[in-house]
């Protein structure tokens, strides 16, 4: 198939970007999306051009590397899936297709398609995790776990981080980010003492980012190529406000 | 080049207790002033970064990644082994240590074997504690399963993601302790050369894939954790940036390289479907318990699957290997699957793949009981391929996957540069000539979470506590070696892209070094190698420039080094006369077309020194000496 891709070209992050114009041709509907673009900066460079930046990775769906708007959807057309797992099949000869970075305050534009998303690492910084000491932990069968929380802590923490959830939201808000990280530990016993300083912490440094606010439109759980879905965004919003009655009672007085 | 490799003396269940209590420790107060480097933030660097900084240390970690979370540990699927016997079948420490040891066809190192089963324990431990979410049983406990043909079940998993849940354990792990303050975490930075100082590791050079500026830092000690070399071969089951130079310019500054032949291909990916194809993508060997694998008996028969009767298929691991079958190891089903396709049974538009079947598993279980166990699997299959497995048998062909060779590592991980440590795929210690399933994992966990940091700190006790400076003039002398090597790369201005020679290399490489190797294949290759470098040098256009973020240089220099180590493997595989593992000589065979192992000529580690591109490296040899396990023929018949 022949396509027209419209791509958004930028050379820095104070520069002005503007969409170019590339003819796509004999694309092979076996190809996944990223091997279309691949075979344009191949021809690209054979025309003296500067090919078209854009992260990949592992190009199986789960380092989280890629993401750009195609046609205005996040990871393009196909459900669950992200822009490295999509095929040319899903479009057809002659289509035009729109191609832009992830567009969010807290995801600044490096260059084309590739932005900064390091506030989801501080994000994390801010208490994605549990504290234990390396070589401390007890036997791993001492806590039993009930096996419906083991697995809906593995649905949240199935996040790969990519950033399309902000990318779909009207408010740029990494909302659905922050909560998978929040149910994913606050479900498991093991991230039990840390449950409530954790919520407000990095609720307070998704605020900090430029993050919006989430005003339930569900768009992130329609753009998430991992299925993550908002019930936990409730479920932070209740850990949340325990958190707030918790901060009423003094803290103990630090002593040995 | 000194190859000793410091195992500790006693019973091999002593070892490592006994040396952990003779290794030097360095005062609480002092850790502060040791600054160590970490290079790579997959399993073993991110737990070696994030341990190393909680014990005090100042630590600096370095990827080429946007964040800390992206390594390719993140792709592994399948699980993570430990002799916890938590199902009370029979498994223990020993009989771990025992599987990894003849799974290596008998070329590794038994005390790190041992000591890998021993503090497996620790990390199912150590990862439930951070919350990483494994699968469980209704009781609560965690659940387990067979794996890769092993007799017990010892494989804790987490969906098919447990590499992905592992990584975001010491991801997190990580991160706390650069909100802490104790790790310097450097993204987007990739390390372009090593610096030794009087023959010892002092620092590295960096180029910050933003900028482009090229950057020293130098650390008391510095811990390679960057992945194995899959990538040689262009098409492989690794993620695209996945790379040769950190280690391959380790080498380069004295570092030995280890079995650099040792490459393992993985029997169960999707078969390429064009000349565009970027890379491989596995289906998890699990498949293999319920798909049965066959080709057409008719060379040539175009006819889809369903229209070819029961009688004019071949079922041919069935056939080959009765009490094996579609569970044979992996090498041996990868190489029979070869044969087929090249005798001209290979189906699918491009003949290039062989069939994975589920019907009778289907007919047999329903399809629901399939969907339940590979339906995420499936969905996959169908994404890539457009094909319904539920109707249609999967393609599948062998790919490129993991590597068990990589730098030479003393029992203290460290290699024969001091203060060079190196961890996890990086190093060749554990896996012998080939690796056994959900043991990757297992590795990089064990060398970063617990034996990196104890004997880091035995190093760092024994050399000065004075700061390390950039001020040596080795810094500037290797900066400048990383500048020209990037001006050279741009000036070039030729008329072929970086790809177009790797996939010409590729080709080379999985041609001779691939599945099946010969002598005169090998030295062809030899041949070979050096006039697609020379083109590269000649011709490559590399557009852009140098002070962006520029992918066409970060390729150009990956595979500039690719170029040079592909020889490297050549020559190890040429001179290992004897097949073992996943090194399978075609003249090294018995009569009825298995590998032949010759552990009287062949019983040790091939280390090889760098001795100018181009030339011939020199072979240097460490013995290897079995006292606890016997070396056996594997027979699958």
């Amino acid at each position: 198939m022949n396509l027209t891709l419209h791509v958004w070209r930028q050379d820095e992050p104070t520069a002005r970007g503007r969409f170019e114009t590339y003819q796509a041709k004999d694309v092979s509907e076996h190809a996944s999306f990223l091997e279309m673009l691949d075979v344009v900066n191949e021809s690209l460079i054979h025309e003296g051009k500067e090919p078209i930046a854009f992260e990949h990775d592992c190009r199986e769906g789960i380092c989280g590397s890629c993401g750009m708007m195609i046609n205005g959807v996040p990871h393009g057309p196909r459900n669950l899936t992200a822009a490295c797992q999509l095929h040319m099949r899903l479009f057809r000869d002659g289509d035009e297709i729109w191609i832009e970075p992830w567009r969010a305050t807290g995801f600044p534009i490096l260059r084309d398609l590739v932005v900064d998303r390091s506030a989801f690492d501080r994000i994390i910084n801010a208490g994605g995790y549990v504290s234990v000491r390396t070589g401390s932990a007890p036997d791993a069968n001492a806590v039993p776990v009930r096996k419906h929380e083991a697995d809906r802590a593995m649905d949240a923490a199935a996040c790969i981080g990519c950033g399309a959830c902000v990318a779909a939201c009207p408010n740029a808000s990494a909302m659905l980010f922050t909560s998978a990280k929040v149910a994913h530990l606050g479900l498991l016993p093991q991230g039990q003492p840390e449950r409530y300083t954790r919520v407000v912490d990095m609720i307070a440094q998704h605020d900090l980012e430029g993050f919006g606010t989430c005003t339930n439109h569900g768009a992130c759980q329609e753009a998430c190529p991992k299925g993550i879905s908002i019930d936990f965004i409730a479920r932070l919003n209740r850990d949340l406000l325990v958190a707030s009655w918790k901060a009423a009672e003094p803290e103990a007085v630090v002593g040995g | 080049m000194h190859l000793d490799a410091k195992i500790p003396a006693g019973p091999i269940e002593k070892k490592w207790d006994k040396h952990r209590f003779d290794m030097k420790l360095v005062n609480p107060a002092n850790k502060r002033k040791y600054e160590v480097i970490v290079v790579g933030t997959g399993l073993a660097g991110a737990s070696a970064a994030a341990t190393l900084g909680e014990l005090g240390y100042r630590v600096k970690c370095f990827t080429y990644h946007d964040s800390a979370r992206r390594a390719h540990s993140i792709a592994a699927q399948g699980g993570i082994n430990a002799a916890k016997n938590y199902q009370g079948d029979g498994d223990s420490i020993f009989r771990l240590f025992y599987d990894t040891v003849k799974g290596g066809d008998f070329r590794s190192r038994e005390a790190n074997v041992y000591r890998l089963a021993q503090v497996s324990l620790n990390i199912i431990d150590q990862a439930v504690a951070q919350g990483v979410p494994f699968a469980r049983e209704y009781g609560g406990y965690l659940a387990n399963r067979s794996f890769g043909g092993a007799q017990v079940s010892r494989t804790f998993y987490a969906r098919g993601q447990t590499g992905q849940q592992l990584l975001l354990g010491c991801y997190q792990a990580l991160q706390r302790q650069v909100a802490l303050g104790t790790v310097e975490l450097h993204t987007r930075q990739e390390m372009l050369d090593l610096v030794v100082v009087d023959g010892v590791a002092r620092g590295i050079v960096t180029r910050d894939l933003v900028s482009g500026k090229v950057e020293q830092h130098a650390g008391h000690a510095v811990v390679l954790a960057t992945g194995g070399y899959s990538n040689v071969f262009f098409l492989s089951t690794n993620a695209k940036a996945c790379n040769v130079t950190a280690t391959w310019r380790a080498a380069k500054r004295g570092a030995g390289f280890a079995n650099p032949c040792y490459t393992q291909i993985h029997p169960t990916c999707i078969p390429p479907s064009g000349d565009y194809q970027s890379k491989l993508t596995l289906m998890s060997e699990s498949l293999r318990n319920d798909g049965r694998i066959w080709v057409p008996a008719k060379a040539g028969d175009d006819r889809p699957a369903g229209q070819i009767p029961e009688s004019e298929r071949d079922y041919y691991l069935e056939r080959f290997y009765p009490s094996f079958g579609n569970l044979s190891p992996r090498d041996i089903s990868s190489r029979r699957a070869k044969e087929m396709v090249d005798t001209g049974h290979g189906v699918g538009p491009l003949h290039n793949g062989v069939y994975l079947d589920f019907k009778d598993a289907i007919a047999r279980l329903g399809q629901e009981t399939i969907a339940e166990r590979y339906g995420n699997l499936f969905e996959m299959y169908e994404k890539i391929t457009g094909e319904n497995p539920y109707e249609v048998p999967m393609r599948i062909y062998p790919a490129p996957h993991y590597t068990m060779g990589g730098l030479w590592v003393d029992y203290n991980l460290m290699s024969n540069v001091p203060g060079l440590f190196v961890l996890g795929e990086a190093n060749f210690s554990d896996h012998g000539a080939n690796r056994l399933g959900a043991s990757a994992l297992m590795q990089g966990l064990a060398d970063g979470y617990f034996v990196a940091p104890l004997t880091v700190g035995n190093y760092l006790a024994t050399i000065p506590r004075e700061p390390v400076t950039t001020d040596h003039a080795a810094f500037a002398d290797v900066e400048r070696d990383v500048r020209q090597k990037t001006e050279r790369l741009m000036s070039v201005n030729g008329h072929k892209t970086v790809d177009e020679f790797h996939i010409e290399l590729g080709r080379v490489m999985w041609e001779a070094c691939g599945m099946e190797r010969n002598g005169a294949s090998l030295k062809a290759a030899l041949e070979k190698i050096p006039d697609i470098r020379e083109r590269f040098w000649k011709e490559v256009r590399v557009p852009g420039s140098a002070d962006t973020l520029n992918q066409s240089i970060e390729k150009a220099g990956r595979v500039a080094d690719f170029l040079e180590f592909g020889e490297i493997m050549c020559w190890d595989a040429l001179t290992r006369e004897e097949s073992c593992g996943a090194h399978y000589r075609s003249e090294h065979t018995t009569p009825d077309g298995e590998a032949a192992r010759n552990d009287r000529d062949f019983s040790f580690v091939s280390v090889w020194e760098f001795q100018g591109v181009g030339k011939e490296p020199t072979l240097h040899k460490e013995p290897l000496e079995f006292e606890n396990v016997q070396p056996s023929t594997r027979s699958y018949k």
